[in-house]
């Protein structure tokens, strides 16, 4: 399937470029950024050990999401990714909701790049001691590289899409091996650098603080599913998808243990809780102006792939929405010579930028893991849903997933959990969201399905489905 | 398609533009009314330490406060960090107000969703006949 957008008289769609490759450095370019910031914050909420049992309770949940969502999106291959299964299998206000969640999930996870890319910058100005011409400490702000790394991001997207996740295939994989380089220069067999015994204390909150470092723990990961939003951009969907989403995975579960190993093996849990870099801070100790460097530039690529991933998966969903007419048709438009959605990628950036621009950092990213979040609990009764209207044999499956339906009752189990997680400290945010998505819902429902054409929002080649819908 | 198909009707610009606005009120209004009333964050207590001059009264081995030296840290700039903690008692009734709310909103949702899901079909393939 792939649908169009008319400009001039003229049929134009998105181009089917990618391969499992890129597939692979949009989910973990996304995510990877996690290990470089943001994943520690669980560490603060309960110590290192909770934040170690968190990062392996996240990594099954999400390694059901990815089970879940490699068998829906390799059938449902459409821009939207998840969007696009809840139009054919729950219904449109589903749908909706769903578009909404992927964009506040990926918009604010870009505010967060750019905050954390923007911190980075001014430290390292900081330690360069730069003066200015009277023998002054020049002070570096990071607002303005927050605001140029959106705008830059936003300008490649714009361009063209193969050009953007080529650029993440590279950063995404010097930022990867950047993570490896440093996990063998603390020599992890040898114990002269990593001093775990000394520095873990229990349980500092006792198990309910494990629960707690849940609510952080989704950041190893968070992202992941975005694999799918390309759906409609990959030569072969059904195989791209499930292997590049898989590997990715497998890469993060990695990337996430040695990320722990290093840095609760160097820092005080009270000091790691609330860094803002916290492997930059892990390079510090090592006395290596090479490793700081880097560091310094995994850092960087890390925030840069993830930012622009997200743009990548933001606008999308945002035009897959405006196609439908669910939001305003004006958003709906390709461009006439890069083919992206320049209309959706220009949209967003105003909203990136402002709550990058004035919203704290553990904020940014409670909003961004809350919206991943509702996302995740839709996949569980979301997958239950397409097995019954269309049992196996029915449709053409890109893959089926294993233990069906054991896969969507953890993942419920371990989103209630995390809900619980989120309320632990940060109940408010998530009571504002709730109202937001029940006021929006009204407004879909009352208002703007009207102008929604009911038999174009089903446009699989599948059979009617089965049972009572 | 069956005829019959329901015809929406077509959108103005300024009606584009009203929903645009409306929405972005809405991101506005649910993501930053938190922050700017103050009651975003987790409430936060603090441990009860007699010596917050020393390492040793702050309870930090000598790897920790090696650890904390090479950050740049003294015991007095490094104390607000030791002696902080979360605060996570919570109240039941809070909770279980929470819970209805996540779930009567899915519950909102999907059976909004089914009925205009209903609709999508009956367009697609024609309405049951059985």
């Amino acid at each position: 399937m792939s649908q169009t957008t008319t400009i001039h008289g003229e049929k134009i769609s998105l181009l089917r470029v990618l391969g499992p490759g890129h597939v692979w450095a949009l989910g973990v370019g996304i995510v990877l950024v996690g290990e470089y910031m943001g994943w520690n914050f669980s560490v603060g909420k309960g110590g290192a050990i909770a934040a170690l049992i968190a990062c392996w309770v996240a990594g099954l949940l999400y390694t059901c999401v990815a089970m879940i969502d490699s068998e829906v999106t390799s059938t449902v291959a459409a821009a939207g990714g998840q969007y696009a299964q809840a139009k054919h299998i729950v219904g449109p206000l589903m749908a909706f909701n769903v578009g909404l969640f992927l964009v506040f999930a990926y918009t604010m996870l870009e505010a967060a790049n750019a905050i954390t890319l923007g911190y980075l910058v001014q430290t390292v100005g900081g330690m360069a001691g730069m003066t200015d011409a009277a023998g002054e400490a020049l002070v570096l702000h990071d607002k303005p590289f927050i605001v140029l790394t959106i705008m830059f991001l936003a300008w490649l997207n714009y361009r063209g899409v193969y050009a953007t996740l080529t650029f993440n295939l590279v950063i995404t994989a010097i930022a990867f091996i950047a993570i490896i380089i440093l996990f063998f220069a603390v020599k992890p067999w040898t114990g002269e650098v990593l001093k775990h015994n000394e520095l873990l204390t229990g349980l500092p909150y006792d198990w309910i603080g494990v629960i707690a470092a849940l609510h952080f723990g989704l950041w190893y990961y968070l992202g992941i599913e975005g694999t799918c939003q390309a759906a409609e951009e990959v030569r072969s969907p059904a195989r791209s998808l499930p292997l590049g989403t898989m590997t990715g995975i497998m890469t993060l579960l990695i990337a996430a243990t040695m990320t722990w190993y290093i840095c609760a093996g160097l820092m005080p849990w009270e000091y790691l809780g609330q860094a803002v870099t916290p492997l930059f801070d892990a390079a510090r100790f090592m006395d290596s102006m090479p490793l700081m460097v880097l560091l310094f530039i995994g850092t960087i690529f890390s925030t840069l792939a993830s930012a622009n991933g997200c743009i990548n998966d933001a606008s999308r969903a945002w035009f897959s929405m405006a196609r439908d007419r669910y939001l305003p048709q004006w958003f709906g438009a390709v461009h006439p010579k890069y083919r992206t959605p320049y209309r959706a990628i220009v949209f967003l950036v105003p909203v990136a930028v402002l709550f990058a621009y004035y919203a704290p950092l553990d904020q940014v990213i409670t909003f961004s893991i809350l919206s991943g979040l509702l996302g995740y609990t839709f996949m569980t009764f979301n997958v239950i849903m397409f097995r019954r209207k269309w049992p196996l044999g029915t449709i053409q499956r890109g893959y089926v997933h294993p233990m069906h339906p054991l896969p969507a009752l953890v993942l419920l189990v371990l989103c209630g959990a995390t809900y619980f997680a989120v309320f632990l400290g940060y109940g408010t945010q998530l009571m504002a969201m709730m109202l937001f998505f029940f006021i929006a819902s009204l407004w879909f429902h009352f208002h703007r399905y009207r102008y929604v054409r009911r038999g174009d929002q089903f446009s699989m080649p599948w059979p009617r489905p089965q049972g009572d819908y | 398609m069956s005829n019959g198909d329901y015809i929406p009707p077509r959108q103005s610009a300024l009606g584009q533009f009203f929903d645009s606005v409306f929405l972005l009120a809405l991101v506005f209004a649910a993501l930053f009314a938190p922050i700017y009333l103050g009651l975003a964050g987790g409430g936060k207590t603090e441990l009860a330490i007699a010596d917050k001059t020393t390492w040793t009264g702050l309870g930090q081995n000598p790897v920790m406060q090696a650890a904390w030296e090479k950050l740049g840290y003294t015991p007095e700039t490094a104390a607000p960090l030791i002696v902080s903690r979360f605060d996570y008692s919570f109240d039941l009734i809070a909770l279980g107000v929470t819970a209805l709310v996540v779930i009567g909103y899915f519950l909102l949702v999907v059976a909004f969703s089914k009925s205009e899901y209903r609709e999508v079909i009956a367009e697609r393939f024609g309405r049951k006949t059985d």
